[in-house]
């Protein structure tokens, strides 16, 4: 299961021709959005992700079963950065049912593997995971999918 | 080269400029003028095999790049230049003759406000010769590890917590995973970044001799094993050994832990366990 905002974006990824895709990777990355300031100013708030090499934070809140998502991300891993933006244009908002239930291997029919190599496109599983276990604490719901 | 050499000489038409950055978007936000990019994973290693590409391939790469057999190139990248210094060793198993590297990578070019663009160059094909790589001189396989053991000096450049095996047990999440943590016994840690200093260049030639030589014990003659995780921090270290302190017989073992901690019965080393026996 894939929330319909995730699912467009992998569509546009997965029709786009080769060379097209990266660009639209850099064009995610760009696309972060700034951190609010209670995040900006309280960084210990925000959850490293370890298993990205390049060091990204992120942060869930959980307002009326919507999710919220806050990252940080050094414009010097632009990679990384994407991965935030794609899932920052593709969860937050969504339901907390929704992004339990997002499968990590949304990433993998995007056609980026051969792009930036497998062993990159795990970091987007690994901040996913990161995002539903903030969200499992933050609800006290049990992750289903 | 220092970053004022490189742009001294930028418009040397015997010089390529090669930028392998651990992120594979960081080329396209901005690079050294004319400089080509070369993609440690989408470029240099085979897309179905774990191994780097064939003479063909090599060469395909080396053309489209704009790269003679006589070129000068010059890697530069990121993450103190743990890429680029991958690149230039997978070349040099092609034989390349003449690589060398930006001291102080994309940090210092881009700390001291030197140009950078977005524009990508391209360059003529060359004709670039099919050259068969070299596995035995500066490249070790697991089996040569294994007969290396008790035979010379064996350096693990990872972290202290990596070595000691405490990295391997993060719960529940995917990286670049071993099934065991610890490390090849003899190994000493020498993590790769005490031969850089905080701008990304090099320590000066005597400190890294310090560090090598007289603390580690390395001596001129030595047939040396460097490995990390998956070869590219001790890429770095390589380079050290072989081009800023000429030592002849070093080898990268590029498989590193992702293959050694998930391989069957090979001995391994973990400080609070008992040492591993011979067979």
């Amino acid at each position: 299961m894939v929330p319909a905002a995730l699912e467009e974006i992998v569509e546009d990824f997965r029709l786009s021709p080769r060379e097209m895709r990266l660009q639209l990777l850099l064009d995610y990355s760009r696309s972060v959005p700034a951190l609010p300031e209670r995040y900006a100013d309280n960084h210990e708030a925000l959850e490293r992700v370890a298993e990205c090499q390049t060091p990204i934070f992120v942060a869930v809140e959980v307002a009326d079963d919507r999710v919220h998502l806050f990252f940080d991300a050094p414009v010097e891993a632009p990679t990384t950065r994407g991965f935030a933006g794609i899932l920052a244009a593709g969860l937050d908002g969504a339901s907390v049912g929704e992004v339990l239930s997002t499968s990590p291997d949304f990433a993998l029919s995007m056609g980026l593997g051969e792009l930036v190599s497998p062993l990159r496109l795990r970091g987007m599983s690994a901040i996913l995971a990161r995002i539903k276990r903030q969200v499992v604490m933050r609800t006290g719901t049990s992750l289903g999918a | 080269m220092t970053t004022k050499w490189l742009e001294d000489h930028a418009n040397d038409p015997q010089l390529v400029i090669a930028e392998s950055d651990e992120d594979v978007l960081l080329y396209d936000t901005g690079h050294i003028p004319g400089a080509v990019k070369i993609d440690w994973h989408a470029d240099l290693n085979d897309p179905v095999t774990r191994d780097y590409v064939d003479a063909e391939a090599f060469a395909r790469l080396m053309s489209a790049k704009g790269i003679t057999r006589d070129t000068t190139i010059v890697f530069y990248g990121d993450t103190f230049n743990w890429w680029a210094a991958y690149a230039l060793w997978v070349c040099s198993l092609f034989g390349h003759a003449d690589v060398r590297l930006l001291d102080g990578g994309r940090q210092r070019w881009t700390a001291e406000g030197r140009r950078m663009t977005t524009e990508v160059p391209s360059p003529s094909p060359t004709v670039y010769p099919v050259v068969v790589r070299d596995d035995r001189s500066i490249r070790a396989f697991k089996d040569d590890v294994l007969a290396h053991l008790g035979t010379g000096p064996l350096v693990d450049v990872r972290s202290p917590a990596e070595y000691s095996g405490e990295l391997t047990h993060m719960a529940d999440y995917p990286q670049e995973g071993a099934l065991r943590g610890g490390h090849i016994p003899t190994a000493k840690n020498v993590p790769w970044r005490r031969a850089a200093n905080d701008d990304g260049t090099f320590r000066a030639v005597d400190e890294l001799r310090a560090i090598y030589l007289d603390e580690l014990g390395i001596r001129a003659g030595d047939d040396v094993i460097a490995y990390c995780r998956i070869g590219e921090r001790s890429s770095h270290t390589w380079f050290v050994l072989t081009h800023l302190l000429g030592l002849p017989n070093v080898r990268n073992y590029d498989g590193s832990w992702v293959e050694w901690g998930n391989a069957v019965r090979v001995p391994i080393e973990r400080p609070g366990y008992p040492a591993p026996s011979a067979g």
